[in-house]
């Protein structure tokens, strides 16, 4: 038995991708999963990377939170699994 | 307008053409779109549900006792590698769909751990697509897809479902884990058709 190396990042990494597509910084945002409910800072989430696009997961129940694909001309983004995303608007 | 024949575009590699954009490599690159399910031959199934809703089984004893064939074939992945002449063994999905009554046009492949890719039903079928369950001589590493993966070598890898679990066949083309999110509903490496429009 070999033991799993997590093939995931954490979801600081997808601050670059995102910055693309909202002005907040959504790392800090709130999400709550929409599969499990578990609510936490989208840092937490488990990132996929090697892959045709970026992929976040909950950290709770595996359920994909986020889908980010860029093409050349458009970038996709899917939020299906978040039921919210909390950003906070004080300074 | 394909008047440009797909060896004029693709690059040429000691004697060997790539579809248009791909390099060559030679190692087995993993892309995963989340955990490594691991799936024990004893708990793992494969069905086919056709449009009716009529279900068809094989447990991996079952499937392992289907005629299964060598398959040596060339993989193109639309993150731009491609690698030639990998060797697997599996169950062709001719003889998996051969006592299955369908007029279906489409189908989606699921897999543990849910990710989907949709084909049409065509491209499964006349000695094009597999159900793998060896490479190079060995069971399927998990990270590879196994126990057993579709494979489906003359589209975009992201076609060749890992973990597959299923085929749900449907008069509708209904989109895929990728292909809902800007890739092509069709993957032709040779089309370069990577993105939805493409
Ligand atoms: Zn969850």
């Amino acid at each position: 038995m070999t033991a799993d190396v997590p093939t995931y990042l954490d979801g600081n990494a997808a601050a670059g991708a995102l910055r693309e597509v909202f002005a907040v910084d959504l790392t800090a945002a709130i999400g709550r999963c929409n599969g499990c409910g578990r609510t936490g800072a989208f840092a937490e989430a488990r990132l996929y990377v090697d892959a045709p696009g970026m992929v976040a997961r909950c950290s709770g129940c595996d359920g994909v939170l986020l889908r980010v694909v860029n093409t050349p001309t458009d970038t996709y983004l899917d939020l299906r699994g978040l039921t919210y995303l909390r950003v906070s608007s004080a300074e | 307008m394909d008047i440009v024949s797909p060896g004029f575009t693709g690059r040429r590699r000691s004697g060997t053409e790539l579809p248009p954009g791909q390099y060559l490599t030679h190692e087995f690159p993993v892309l995963s779109a989340g955990p490594t399910p691991h799936i024990l031959p004893e708990h793992w199934e494969f069905t086919v549900t056709t449009e009716t809703g009529e279900v068809h089984r094989w447990d991996w004893a079952t499937f392992t006792s289907l005629p299964a064939e060598e398959i040596t074939k060339d993989l193109h992945c639309v993150t731009r590698w491609s690698k030639l002449g990998t060797d697997w063994k599996g169950v062709s999905l001719d003889t998996l769909l051969a006592d299955v009554e369908t007029s279906a046009d489409f189908a989606m492949a699921h897999s543990y751990g849910g990710y989907t890719t949709n084909l049409p039903l065509d491209d499964l079928l006349d000695g094009q697509a597999w159900i793998a369950y060896e490479y190079d001589g060995e069971p399927l590493d998990p990270e590879h897809g196994g126990p057993a993966r579709l494979l489906v070598p003359h589209l975009y890898l992201w076609k060749s479902a890992k973990w597959v679990r299923g085929l749900v066949l449907s008069d509708t083309d209904d989109l895929g884990f990728w292909e809902s999110v800007g890739y092509h509903e069709y993957g032709d490496p040779w089309k370069e058709q990577r993105y939805a429009g493409d």
